[in-house]
């Protein structure tokens, strides 16, 4: 079972890389960029046929290490 | 008094640690993040560096090492647990203090000195220092210290901010603020002030001909109150 999983900062943290992306984008021809958040994806193969089991256990794993939830939200996809 | 530095593939800090302790009367060991148990020990210290090459997030992946179970033990059983720079992120990766380290404000590498006013004295960690104000070097790309609202509070009410950037007459306001770090935090205890956790390094202060004395004076004040 393949599960795919975005980590994003949590809306309110600021995101200097995400403000310099914006900024230099801005800079080139896409100057009606607002703005730009960047995250992190992760693609895990998980040795599980049930989908549901699956997700539960990239859940635990989302709250365990892929995000740290001080300034992280999860989405499994 | 007997101490021990743990070493994580990436720490860089570990032998610099390891001659500030000896130089102030600890008798010091190394141990290997692989192990599964910490030789008895007064005060445990995870160094600085870029423990797994910072994958993930600082301090996240050695926060799930091996050896880490029984650092959280002895920190709960009362331990003192000192994690400076990478170890400081390590140590709010594994929860035993809060919030997290960000990236820099302003996306750059800072190493440089910094002074660093004392907020709170009612601990083994800085109890006997006479000065107020210590300078001492930071070198991080990760110390914007950040912690949600509540958390702050919390912080707040219970004394457990240690150390704030400031310049050398203690104003810790924005201008002295380096990396972005809500309220100038440079470093925090747990409620019961057995941890601490800090970005600036006192190691790399205590050759007068080097550096400065700063690092000196916490070093020796904690073998002190150990």
């Amino acid at each position: 079972m393949n599960v795919k999983v975005i980590v994003t900062l949590k809306n309110g943290v600021l995101d200097p890389q995400g403000k310099a992306i914006q900024q230099t984008l801005n800079g080139m021809t896409f100057d009606n960029v607002s703005e730009v958040r960047q995250g992190k994806f992760f693609d895990i193969e998980v040795n599980e046929s049930d989908e549901n089991k699956a997700k539960s256990q990239v859940e635990e794993m989302c709250k365990k290490l892929l995000a740290n939830l001080v300034i992280e939200d999860y989405k499994i996809l | 008094m007997k101490s021990s530095v743990i070493i994580f593939p990436g720490s860089n800090c570990d032998r610099d640690m390891d001659v500030a302790l000896k130089k102030f009367g600890f008798e010091n060991q190394m141990v290997w993040h692989n192990d599964a148990e910490i030789p008895k020990s007064d005060l445990i210290v995870l160094p600085g560096g870029f423990s797994y090459g910072d994958y993930l997030r600082c301090g996240s992946i050695a926060g799930k090492s091996r050896i880490i179970k029984s650092v959280v033990d002895f920190a709960k059983s009362g331990g003192l647990v000192l994690g400076i720079c990478n170890g400081f992120q390590i140590l709010t990766e594994t929860g035993l203090l809060p919030g997290i380290l960000q990236q820099n404000k302003y996306l750059n590498f800072i190493c440089k000195n910094v002074f660093v006013k004392i907020k709170n004295k009612e601990n083994k960690y800085f109890k006997n220092i006479k000065k107020e104000i210590l300078e001492l070097h930071i070198a991080h790309n990760e110390g914007n210290y950040f912690c949600s609202k509540d958390e702050l509070n919390s912080i707040e009410d219970n004394e457990q901010i240690a150390v704030t950037y400031c310049d050398d007459k203690g104003n810790d306001d924005e201008y002295n603020n380096p990396n972005g770090a809500i309220k100038n935090i440079a470093g925090i205890f747990n409620k019961d002030k057995n941890i601490l956790g800090m970005m600036p390094h006192p190691e790399r202060m205590i050759d007068p001909f080097l550096s400065g004395e700063d690092g000196s004076l916490f070093f020796e004040n904690l073998i002190g109150n150990v």
